[in-house]
């Protein structure tokens, strides 16, 4: 009995502060590991893959979505003090799918303070 | 491209348009059988001497040319839906470029890497050398890698236009302020023409498109002299 009892307390749960550690690393671990994920994904990348969100011919919307989301990551990500690489993946789709003049209205309008979106 | 007294579509591209061609190629055999027929029983019932004047009515022919047509439309529509969901098929492009209209010439963007981007202006009839082909030459072809996947985003600068190429089966029209996607392969190496298709002022016959298909190492040859040279 006393025998089963030290085989379960060794061989089963670890120990309270080693659950800490554990923890802690897998959170530290996941953002690591999500910012080397975005990194082998820009390194693969070919062109703006299929976008369930915009599977018919209108892709106006993908580039506007894509455009924005790059710059909200950009002034997030600034604000926390935070490595800006995981909002490159958004400037790759957008710079794949918007006409270069539309790009170029708006960084200009964006400077002037006239961007229409809300970043 | 399109040759004189041509009669059908141009050679197929890309495999969308060779089935487009096959079920065009089906649909009007059933069109010429039915129009023989119906040719013939118009002549027979006009030159013959032969009179009748007292059928009423016959449920077996009823039942006939009820059940035939039926079965006739059936036969063309199964191969149509086919076709329709085969080109609705969510593909996965290798290349994204965008095809921008302007009066009167088309701008081609790869910006997939870098930003690449150049006009595209008909060669004028004076300046054609032997063997090319009038309104259908243009100074810079838009150049593709052949058996790969391309998703063309077309759109316009100003007014309406349409960004056509018959050999591989695609048409799209140009809006101002629309993104609109295609997708197509070209299955051989080749120079496939087209023209402007949506009616945009003086020179809207003058505006044509040339997309030149080649192997992927000349593909990327090709893209890093055009942009030292831009």
């Amino acid at each position: 009995m006393k025998g089963v009892l030290m085989y379960l307390k060794v061989f089963s749960f670890p120990p309270a502060c080693i659950l800490n550690k554990m923890s802690i690393d897998r959170v530290v671990s996941t953002d690591v590991k999500m910012a080397e994920d975005i990194q082998a994904k820009l390194e693969k990348y070919r062109t703006a893959p299929f976008d369930a969100r915009f599977p018919n011919q209108n892709q106006t919307r993908n580039c506007w979505s894509n455009y924005l989301d790059y710059h909200r990551c950009q002034k997030a990500l600034d604000a926390k003090g935070v490595d800006t690489a995981p909002c490159d993946w958004y400037k790759r789709v957008y710079k794949s799918l918007c006409p270069i003049s539309w790009i170029q209205k708006w960084d200009d309008q964006r400077e002037e303070g006239t961007f229409p979106g809300k970043i | 491209m399109a040759h004189p007294s041509q009669l059908g579509f141009q050679d197929a591209a890309s495999p969308v348009m060779e089935e487009l061609l096959h079920f065009h190629d089906h649909a009007l055999m059933i069109v010429f059988l039915i129009s023989t027929l119906v040719l013939y029983i118009i002549v027979a019932m006009v030159s013959t001497k032969l009179t009748n004047k007292y059928i009423l009515d016959s449920q077996e022919i009823e039942v006939i040319w009820t059940i035939l047509p039926a079965f006739i439309l059936i036969l063309i529509a199964l191969p149509s839906l086919r076709i329709l969901y085969l080109m609705d098929e969510i593909n996965d492009p290798h290349l994204t470029i965008k095809a921008m209209g302007h009066q009167w010439y088309w701008s081609y963007e790869y910006t997939d890497y870098e930003d690449l981007g150049f006009d595209s202006y008909m060669l004028p009839t004076q300046d054609l050398a032997p063997g090319q082909f009038r309104l259908l030459e243009a100074d810079h072809r838009m150049v593709i890698p052949v058996e790969s996947p391309i998703r063309v985003l077309v759109s316009a600068e100003d007014v309406l236009h349409s960004w056509a190429v018959p050999s591989l089966g695609v048409k799209m029209d140009a809006v101002p302020g629309r993104l609109n996607q295609t997708a197509f392969i070209a299955s051989r190496p080749g120079v496939f023409y087209g023209q402007c298709s949506e009616i945009c002022g003086a020179n809207h016959s003058f505006m044509p498109i040339v997309v030149e298909a080649v192997p992927l190492q000349y593909f990327e040859k090709w893209s890093s002299l055009m942009l030292e040279d831009t």
